[in-house]
């Protein structure tokens, strides 16, 4: 983990929207801070769990590091190399060793796409495979998420949200990342499927050696898959360190109050004052 | 005395695709004072059978039957008359997203004093007021200022804090909650949680609390009900759910939680495979394709009954012996369910 040079490395990442306001000519009045000075690396095969609440900038701060929103300033280097700033063209051969898994596996898969389509287009996109070939990586996919490699030719509606949410990870393992960011990929699946998708994506990161930004409000989950965990409030890092020990004994304020807030599932042991 | 008694409540819809048994015999009941948590995943049948007792799954595609008694009157068999005269009045409900359940157009307050008037002869300064006293009750900053904004000029916990004051605006005796927390952030979870125990305590009044969310049961419910596909599977206390549970849906709920005891790049115990479909579930018990330790007599259905003289009120829908139940529950040294095909040790 120590070794040679980190796969991720965030510095002083910032995106500021503006407020606008005026009748002919936009003024800007105010600006959201929505990723207020973000710093943080993420080595290879390793896992930094995110944790924050709604409007915390966790979202944001996903996109702004896959250039798929232009950061106000920072950087963002991806194995050494600078991607602020780069046109969407350069960007492009680099999209390939990162990719996304997203909160909502119904709004995520385009409905009106067969599987082999939604799996195979980043294949297709980055010249991976093709023709007969494409159908067969798109089956051995489904296979390694968890689904059954017959289902190629149904259409998302035909599947459960567990199973969607499987979809959505074979079209982001598809190109062969090495990093994938997650943003909340359990957080819309019941408890009993939530286990299996986390299962899902430690045995691949075992298997493929991916590193995993992985986005969560959950605190209990997010500590159960990371390595190291930030905690994000208001567009900061407030607290950054070793999972356990942001867990077990947290120096900031609000990292106590989050975790404080967390119902525990154990009578004994966190019964609520008055019940 | 039971506030709310419901037994045998079955509810089917007639679909397209054929009959969805919904809501399969459950039987429960409700003291006055107490929170009833009622568990388990999307589909499993819990917002329709609480939405059930206040008819509002009433349709030409819907056939109930059962009893729910409330103060010595089925409801299932009043009219819609005088259904409206308990609904917000004895029994209240509040719903998952309090965006779409405020209407958009109307002011709060407004909102607020329409379900105050329904029910009680006040005029409008008079509803008016005491919708400001409600909204104070919630904790909501400045209520006579805010009494008159939008929705939309709230935020989700305010919206929540609002329903809550307008459920609560004629004091009922039941109040059920589907989901209160589930689309809010955890600080604010907490403090509506804290919100509504801090005023079941003062108003003396039952709650019946639905969610997914274990962790929010075992802070707030006296006793639970775990739903699967329709039916109730295990009914106890708190304290006999989560440290003495009968049901392997039960053990296999609990086992995939995250725990503190379970170290980094752990498996987390999984429940296998998917819910049925309440189109044609199993025959037998519900939960025979997905549990581990199912045997022949599985394919009848089991009775939700106590499996030990000593614990009545813990009763599950498994046919497992008690003496199985405890050794078969434990895997790595805590509860859990099984993966298929491991075979106890």
């Amino acid at each position: 983990m120590t070794a040679g040079s980190p796969l991720l490395e965030v510095a002083d990442l910032v995106k500021h929207f503006p407020i606008k306001a005026g009748v002919l000519i936009d003024r800007e009045v105010g600006r959201v801070r929505a990723v207020d000075g973000v710093s943080f690396t993420v080595a290879k095969g390793e896992t930094l769990g995110i944790v924050g609440e709604s409007g915390s900038g966790k979202s944001t701060l996903c996109r702004a590091v896959l250039q798929l929103i232009e950061p106000t300033s920072g950087s963002v280097r991806f194995e050494g190399r600078q991607l602020v700033g780069l046109g969407q063209r350069q960007m492009r051969p680099l999209r390939r060793d990162m990719q996304m898994i997203f909160q909502d596996p119904f709004s995520s898969l385009n409905p009106r796409q067969r599987v082999v389509q939604i799996v195979g287009a980043p294949m297709r996109l980055h010249g991976i495979a093709s023709g007969s070939d494409l159908k067969r990586e798109v089956q051995d996919l489904l296979d390694r998420v968890g689904l059954s490699p017959e289902h190629y030719n149904r259409y998302p509606h035909e599947f459960s949200g567990g199973q969607r949410q499987r979809i959505g990870i074979a079209r982001a393992l598809a190109t062969r990342p090495k990093l994938i960011l997650a943003d909340e990929p359990v957080s819309a699946l019941d408890v009993s499927i939530q286990a299996q998708i986390i299962n899902l994506m430690s045995d691949l990161q075992r298997e493929l050696d991916l590193a995993y930004v992985f986005v969560a409000h959950d605190i209990g989950i997010v500590r159960h898959v990371s390595d190291r965990i930030a905690v994000m409030h208001d567009g900061k890092i407030v607290e950054h360190g070793p999972a356990r020990q942001v867990c077990s004994s947290p120096t900031d304020s609000y990292t106590k109050k989050l975790l404080a807030a967390v119902p525990v599932p154990d009578p004994r042991r966190g019964r609520r004052a008055g019940g | 005395m039971s506030l709310l008694e419901v037994s045998d409540l079955r509810v089917q819809f007639e679909t397209e695709d054929g009959v969805v048994q919904a809501v399969d015999t459950v039987s429960y009941e409700v003291a006055s004072g107490e929170t009833l948590g009622i568990v388990g995943e999307s589909g499993c049948g819990k917002s329709v059978a609480s939405m059930t007792i206040l008819g509002l799954t009433r349709g030409p595609q819907t056939t109930i039957s059962g009893r729910v008694m409330y103060e010595g009157r089925d409801l299932l068999a009043l009219g819609a008359d005088d259904l409206r005269r308990v609904r917000g009045n004895d029994i209240a409900m509040i719903f998952q997203d309090p965006l779409s359940s405020l209407h958009p157009f109307y002011r709060i307050g407004d909102q607020i004093v329409e379900a105050i008037r329904t029910h009680q002869d006040v005029s409008r300064a008079g509803g008016r007021a005491r919708a400001i006293e409600l909204l104070d009750m919630v904790g909501v900053p400045e209520p006579s200022r805010r009494v008159d904004d939008y929705p939309h000029e709230f935020s989700g916990g305010m919206r929540q804090r609002a329903m809550i004051a307008m459920a609560l605006s004629n004091e009922p005796k039941l109040l059920i909650a589907d989901e209160p927390t589930t689309a809010l952030d955890v600080t604010i979870q907490a403090q509506i949680l804290e919100l509504l125990n801090d005023l079941q305590s003062r108003l003396g009044m039952a709650v019946i609390l639905i969610t997914h969310d274990l962790g929010v049961v075992a802070e707030n419910a006296d006793r639970v009900l775990v739903m699967y596909a329709g039916r109730i599977v295990e009914a106890g206390s708190i304290d006999q759910i989560f440290h003495d549970p009968g049901h392997p849906y039960t053990w296999g709920l609990l086992g995939s939680l995250p725990s503190l005891d379970l170290h980094r790049h752990e498996e987390l115990p999984q429940i296998a495979g998917l819910p049925p479909s309440l189109l044609a579930p199993p025959a037998g018990c519900h939960f025979r394709d997905r549990c581990p330790h199912a045997f022949d007599q599985c394919m009848k259905v089991p009775p939700l009954e106590s499996r030990l003289p000593d614990s009545p009120e813990h009763r599950d829908r498994c046919w497992l012996t008690a003496e199985q139940k405890h050794d078969l529950r434990t895997v790595d040294g805590r509860i859990g369910l099984q993966a298929p095909g491991a075979r106890a040790s």
